[in-house]
């Protein structure tokens, strides 16, 4: 299982704690995560990335690993403590606004 | 018992303001939404249990909500806005061609007679419709296509369609107006579209009285008379009777004629209210008093309107879709401010409450005119 941390905004909006689980199918990337979690939470496609480009929203950010992982290819392998569940993947509101 | 019910959109949430017909006593709930952006939010006139709102936020792009008991609970709904076709470009600030990018709703106007139909006016400008109670949006893409859209240019806010107006009368006709491009219509229920911007003059474009290119803050219409409009353009308020095909100056004596909202009283379609701003680079009330102004003769003839509203020290703004009035029998006629508070009258503008003070800075007022169960 795939543990997902969500920004508070987003766990609101999906009415979740926290951290979320998911099965993710071999290969799992940044692409099949995502895509995961707006099956599970329909509520959040668009949110975390652009409905029709498919890009990162400007102002998330994508870590795990204590890694910047917000620049990798969409299908780019997650790392392996993340694809086994020892370690969060962390989707970060950037610090912006007011 | 009759009662209202004022629907506010803020920077920072939602709050439902609920009050029975002598509108003097006030229940506040909220926020909803808490910490996003809500643009607008509106009840459908067919069923007013059914309540849409638009939102939005940096981080998070549009969400859409929907709520069936009048605003009590809320579920998401469709949040895809797609342009048909390849969108192309539109003028940038700097005059280069920009594509056309969706980034938000600004507006909902929910169809008269049916709960599950509602158009949305997004940002980059471009009216959208969903027929299943906003689960999935089609664009109405005639308008963005109809030839001037290469030509069109965002206004300081961001280039957004921001007006939607149903014809009562006729299906087939509805009106909507653009920042910066100006105001269209369509007669064949949308596939259709042509600028009605004859007789607006600005002097901040190239050519005054260009087709398009004006910016058009606000348009109001009475329901008894559509082929009424009024308009507050950036600078000017103005008055057509033959929708939209020749528009007339009325600001007449007000003291400026800057300003973002404009309505219409519920019984008198000749009365019509404003906010002043001082200007497009002072965007507050002249002189720090915060006044509405009142024409009954529909624009020329304005008096101010001062009773309970602060006549000193008061630099906030009255954004373009935060004035809304009410169809009981006395009108009420209420707005909120970029401070945050929501003013209510009602006796038809006479004098003036705050229903709430401090508010996040308030985007949107729309009210709900509600009868006994």
């Amino acid at each position: 299982m795939i543990r997902v941390e969500l920004p508070q905004h987003l766990r609101t909006l999906a009415g979740v704690g926290p951290e979320v689980t998911l099965d993710v199918p071999a290969p799992v990337t940044q692409r099949a995560l995502l895509d995961a979690i707006e099956a599970r939470y329909p509520m959040l496609r668009g949110t975390i990335r652009d409905y029709t480009t498919e890009r990162r929203r400007a102002f998330l950010r994508f870590f795990a690993c204590e890694e910047d992982l917000s620049h990798e290819p969409p299908d780019a392998l997650l790392p392996e403590r993340v694809v086994r569940g020892a370690e969060p993947f962390l989707i970060v509101g950037a610090l912006a606004g007011g | 018992m009759s009662g209202v019910r004022v629907l506010v959109g803020t920077r920072k949430g939602a709050f439902i303001l609920s009050s029975d017909g002598k509108r003097e006593k006030w229940d506040v709930n909220g926020p909803f939404f808490a910490g996003w952006q809500i643009y607008h939010l509106k009840g459908s006139p067919a069923d007013p249990n059914r309540i849409y709102a638009s939102q939005t936020s940096d981080w998070f792009g549009q969400t859409m909500q929907r709520s069936n008991d009048g605003g009590r609970t809320w579920e998401a709904v469709g949040n895809k806005f797609a342009y048909e076709g390849v969108p192309g470009t539109h003028q940038w600030y700097d005059g280069t061609a920009h594509p056309w990018e969706f980034k938000r709703v600004w507006h909902l106007e929910p169809s008269l007679t049916d709960p599950d139909t509602v158009y949305a006016g997004v940002e980059d400008a471009a009216l959208f419709r969903s027929n299943d109670g906003g689960q999935n949006w089609s664009e109405l893409p005639g308008l963005r296509t109809h030839g001037s859209g290469p030509k069109w240019q965002p206004g300081a806010g961001g280039m957004c369609l921001h007006t939607i107006i149903l014809d009562p009368t006729n299906a087939q006709r509805m009106y909507i107006a653009i920042s910066a491009a100006g105001a269209f219509r369509t007669d064949d229920g949308g596939v259709t579209w042509k600028p009605i911007n004859k007789g607006l003059v600005s002097k901040y474009i190239p050519d005054p009285t260009a087709e398009v290119g004006h910016c058009v803050h606000r348009i109001a219409m009475h329901n008894s008379r559509p082929n009424t409009l009024f308009m507050q353009k950036h600078w000017d308020v103005m008055r057509t009777d033959d929708h939209g095909d020749q528009w007339t100056r009325v600001s007449g004596n007000l003291p400026t004629d800057f300003g973002f909202v404009i309505d219409v009283h519920a019984h008198e379609p000749e009365t019509i209210y404003v906010v002043p701003i001082k200007s497009d680079s002072e965007h507050f009330p002249l002189d720090g008093k915060l006044q509405v102004f009142r024409s009954r003769t529909g624009g020329n003839q304005w008096e101010s309107l001062t009773k309970g509203l602060p006549q000193r020290d008061c630099y906030v703004n009255v954004l373009r879709d935060a004035m809304a009035v009410d169809a009981l029998d006395r009108c009420g006629v209420y707005f909120g401010t970029t401070g945050g508070q929501v003013y209510a009258s009602n006796d038809a503008g006479d004098s003036w409450n705050a229903v709430v003070r401090d508010l996040p800075p308030v985007v949107s007022v729309e009210v709900q005119t509600l009868s006994a169960p």
